[in-house]
Formats: structure tokens, C-alpha cells, sequence
């Protein structure tokens, strides 16, 4: 059995994948951000139900020998805005969610299946190959990287809004029905880069995760939002710089990082409410 | 000065069912307003109305002189309190400055001029002790206080308030309704209240609007609160008694609706 790290000839190694770390970096950027709007307007599942779908169209574009990245966006596409249009409400959108995920993951599962390829590409989509992660592929992962980040910064202040309150938005003219699909389809678009980098079933590891350990420890929607996006590049980015040594996939190194970091989070959160709480309680 | 609000004949419903029609009604600036009755009695749809996120089914209606347009900046909304989830990733402050800057699209670049009219806000409703703590963490009195904070962002010559008081104590019941009539006093603004209970707004009401199943009554809360009005509203047997300056509304079969309770 190959040990779990190997750091012989590993500068060497880091400047092969330096082009697969700055898309990481780049995708931890935005992760985090989405992620906290992922939080904000309650959809972790729909992330989930999403990277089924983009693993179904880029399972499928494999088949057909089109474009792994163009097959997943679509596919994520197709799922957020089902998801967008048929749920409004949480509990519709989570029945939605709960239909399509099968079916997605069913559908990716038989595309694979008739695959004559190599069978590495097949596990690739579901646990994660961003080493393997070829050049012009890592520049347009980049590219839909920032155009999804400029968008979410354009909207960012409504879209707080909206996700916080969605009355008193609605009240005030916000768009809120607009907002949301556009949402979606940035979400999709993360959701399908990510899928490339950790796989489908790994994806929450960076659109949930890091946010969530930020919503642990702070609330001012600043702060939040740049420790999620740093929780997440040093997820992906560690753990691309760890799955270098080893003969396993990159996505458990970046799952268990971000999860380490989500556990010391829930720690210090809970020490500081309890010292709030405790605050509080002497008050005369 | 233009009248806050005027409804013409107006009628409002949908999927077939009228919740209340011939609706004449003027609100006057400075005029606080009580929008009082039984759940389902288009209370909220009449704001939602004046808001232009709800078109009449027939009538006219005119909001501080123009037709009803979404978005309208002259409007401060203040809803009912809600629970926040602990994954809310704002501050008291936050909710605060969603109404000053919340619906402006672009980059979020911080603006000075925008920090110092949240902070002019946050202390006008005496919510400075507590604006920097999670807003998932907030007591609904504290909620409140910052929610007219929020809602008074654009100074508006009308208010309209969903229900603002549900579930809060006595104590912050009169807080909160003192803020929003300090407002009302300071800019001679208008105000519409929706509201279960009229009890906590009582000395401050100028009119009542009843409405009960597509019937209504507007006048003095002397003319429409009496047993003989609601009765003949309501269609049964209605007592008002009147006790300790509190009004207490007891009938057969319907619910005591001046208890705080489920949103209409």
C-alpha cells in the first residue's frame, strides 16, 4: 500500500500543479463567498441536489467525447433553475431537490457505465481530480470563476437583503424573485466548477463548510465573508498541496481540513456565547 | 397637503374571492390609522395594495398623490417580528442599514455618508447597546427597535406597519409604538397599522378600518368599537366592554382577536 504522504521531489511537483492551484485558490474565493449566501437563504441541499446534475452532464459529456466543463455547467444549470422555478418555498424546493438528486446521480451513474474510457475519468467527477486538471481547462474554470464573483459583488447588497428579509425587500422594490434565479444560476456555475475540483459528492466540503464554520464565529457579513473565502482556499488549497504526496484523491485532504477548521470554530463560538450569555446574566 | 392615501371604490381579490369591495377611504398626513379584524380579511393585502405589489381588482387608489409603484422610497414598512436563523450572517446594525443603502445595486464599496446615517438611525431608536450583536441573537423588542430604524432610512411622509407588535411584551409594545408615533409627530407622517390588538395603540389611534369578510367600518375607535358596529360586522352576537381604558371584544363562536395572535 502507497503511504498517505510522499514528499520526495515535491518542489518539483508543487510547479506542475501551480496553474491547478491558483484555479483552487480561485474557486475557494468564490466557494466561500457563495457559501454564504448558501447559508443565508437556507439551501445546502439544493448544493447537494445541484452537483448531482452537474456530475450527470459532465458524466454525459464524457460519453459523448464533448467537453467535461461545458456538460457540467450545463447539467447544474438545468438543476438550479428547476430548482429555482418550481421551489419558492423551502419545503416545495426541498421535495424538488429530493426528486432530481436520484435521478441525477442515476443518470451520471449510466453515462459512466456506457463509458469504454478509462475508468480513473469516472471516479474523477465524483471524488475530485483537480491535479489531473489540464491547462486550457483550469483557464476557463478561472474565467466562470470571475465572472460569477464580479456578478455576486454587483448584486451583493440586495441580494443580502433579499436573502435576510425577504418582506421588507419586497416591500422596498428589491427584486427579489429575479434575485433569486439569478442566485441560482451563480450557484450553478460555482456548483460545476467545484464538481471539477473536489467532485460531486464533495462539493458542500466548499459551498457550505467554510461558511458555516464563519457563521460560528462572527456576523458581521464582512468578516463572514472573508473568513469563509479564506476558510476555503486554504481547504482546497492545502489539500491540493497535500494530495501531492500521496497516491489518493484530493478531495479527503480538503474535507478534512475543512472540517477540522469548522470544528475549532463551533469551539470558540460556543466559548464566546457562553461568555456572552454568562455576560448577560450579571447585568443588574 | 396631499392626502398619504386614497382609496376610490376599490376592490380587492383573487382566485375568485373578493376580500372586501366600494372601499372609500382617505388618510390624511400626521392621521395614524388602525386596520383592525379577523384573520384572512385582507388587512395585509391592503398594505401590499399601497406598497403596488398588489393590483385592485377594480377602484382607484392613490399613495402620497401618485399611482402605487413598487420600490416607492416615501414608504417605510415595518413587518412583524421574525425569528432569525443563527446561519444570519448580519448584525443588529445590518438590518438598520438595509434600509439605507439594502436596494442599491453595484459594488458594495463602505460609504461614509451611509455608516454615519446608520448610526444616526440606530441611536434614534435608542438601539446602540446591542446593534453590534448578531441579529439572530436580538430580543424581538430589540428586533423591532432596529426595524423602525430600518424602515425611517428615508424619512417617509408614510408608514406602514404589518403587525409590528405581535408577540412582544408590554413594555416593548409601548416602546415600539412610541418610536414610530415620535415619527409621526416629528414628520407629520401618516400611519397605517395592521393590527390584532388595538389595546397597545389605543390612545394614539385617530380612525379604525374593520374589516370583516368584505364588510367594513371606518370612523373614531368610539364610533366603530361598540357591540352594536361590530355585531352588525360580524354578523352575531358581539359584546365590547370596556375596561381600564382597554377594549375587550368578546363574541360567540369567533376568535378574541385582540389577542396578539396568527398574522391575517
Amino acid at each position: 500500500m502507497s503511504p498517505l504522504f510522499d514528499f520526495t521531489d515535491y518542489g518539483a511537483l508543487v510547479s506542475l500543479v501551480s496553474s491547478s492551484l491558483i484555479a483552487g485558490a480561485l474557486l475557494g474565493v468564490v466557494g466561500g463567498l457563495v457559501g454564504v449566501f448558501v447559508m443565508a437563504r437556507d439551501l445546502p441541499f439544493a448544493v447537494h441536489g445541484i452537483s448531482e446534475l452537474s456530475f450527470a452532464g459532465a458524466a454525459g459529456a464524457l460519453l459523448v467525447g464533448a467537453d467535461v466543463v461545458t456538460g457540467s455547467i450545463v447539467g447544474s444549470l438545468i438543476a438550479a433553475l428547476l430548482i429555482g422555478l418550481l421551489g419558492s418555498r423551502a419545503r416545495e424546493r426541498n421535495s424538488v431537490i429530493g426528486v432530481l438528486m436520484p435521478f441525477g446521480l442515476g443518470l451520471g451513474i449510466l453515462f459512466l457505465a456506457l463509458y469504454p474510457g478509462r475508468s480513473a475519468n469516472r471516479f474523477g467527477l465524483l471524488t475530485g481530480q483537480v491535479v489531473s486538471v489540464d491547462t486550457p481547462q483550469v483557464v476557463a474554470l478561472s474565467a466562470v470563476a470571475l465572472v460569477v464573483l464580479a456578478a455576486l459583488l454587483l448584486v451583493w447588497r440586495p441580494l443580502l437583503f433579499a436573502s435576510v428579509d425577504e418582506d421588507v425587500a419586497t416591500a422596498r422594490g428589491v427584486p427579489v424573485r429575479t434575485l433569486s434565479l439569478v442566485f441560482m444560476v451563480l450557484l450553478a456555475l460555482t456548483v460545476s466548477i467545484a464538481v471539477q475540483t473536489v467532485g460531486a459528492l464533495l462539493v458542500l466540503a466548499l459551498l457550505v463548510t467554510p461558511a458555516a464554520a464563519a457563521l460560528r464565529v462572527a456576523s458581521d457579513p464582512l468578516v463572514v465573508s472573508l473568513l469563509s473565502m479564506a476558510f476555503a482556499v486554504v481547504s482546497i488549497v492545502g489539500g491540493i498541496l497535500l494530495a501531492l504526496g500521496a497516491a489518493i484523491p484530493i478531495s479527503p485532504y480538503v474535507t478534512t481540513i475543512s472540517f477540522a477548521i469548522y470544528l475549532v470554530c463551533r469551539g470558540i463560538g460556543h466559548r464566546r456565547r457562553r461568555i456572552r450569555t454568562a455576560d448577560v446574566g450579571s447585568r443588574p | 397637503m396631499t392626502t398619504a392615501v386614497s382609496f376610490r371604490d376599490a376592490a380587492l381579490g383573487f382566485s375568485g374571492r373578493t376580500l372586501w369591495h366600494g372601499l372609500g377611504l382617505d388618510v390624511e398626513p400626521g392621521e395614524f390609522l388602525a386596520v383592525l379584524g379577523p384573520n384572512g380579511s385582507g388587512k395585509t393585502t391592503l398594505l401590499k395594495a399601497v406598497l403596488g405589489l398588489q393590483p385592485l381588482s377594480q377602484g382607484g387608489l392613490t399613495v402620497l398623490g401618485e399611482p402605487p409603484r413598487r420600490g416607492n422610497r416615501r414608504i417605510g414598512y415595518i413587518p412583524q417580528q421574525r425569528l432569525l436563523d443563527a446561519a444570519t450572517p448580519v448584525r443588529g446594525v445590518d438590518l438598520v442599514r438595509f434600509g439605507v443603502n439594502g436596494t442599491r445595486f453595484g459594488l458594495p464599496l463602505p460609504r461614509r455618508r451611509d455608516r454615519e446615517h446608520t448610526a444616526e438611525l440606530v441611536a434614534a431608536v435608542d438601539a446602540g447597546g446591542y446593534a453590534d450583536r448578531p441579529a439572530a441573537l436580538l430580543s424581538g423588542g430589540e428586533q423591532q427597535r432596529l426595524r423602525v430604524g430600518q424602515a425611517l432610512a428615508d424619512d417617509p411622509p408614510l408608514l406602514l406597519c404589518d403587525e409590528p407588535l405581535i408577540s412582544l411584551d408590554l413594555a416593548n409594545q409601548a416602546a415600539v409604538s412610541a418610536l414610530i408615533d415620535g415619527h409621526r409627530r416629528a414628520r407629520n407622517a401618516a400611519v397605517l397599522f395592521v393590527t390584532h390588538d388595538v389595546n397597545p395603540v389605543l390612545d394614539l389611534v385617530d380612525r379604525v378600518l374593520y374589516l370583516v369578510e368584505g364588510r367594513f367600518r371606518i370612523g373614531s375607535p368610539r364610533e366603530v368599537l361598540t357591540s352594536e358596529v361590530l355585531s352588525e360586522l360580524y354578523r352575531t352576537h358581539i359584546d365590547v366592554v370596556r375596561v381600564h381604558n382597554r377594549i375587550v371584544v368578546v363574541g360567540a363562536g369567533h376568535e378574541e382577536h385582540e389577542h396578539p395572535g396568527r398574522r391575517a
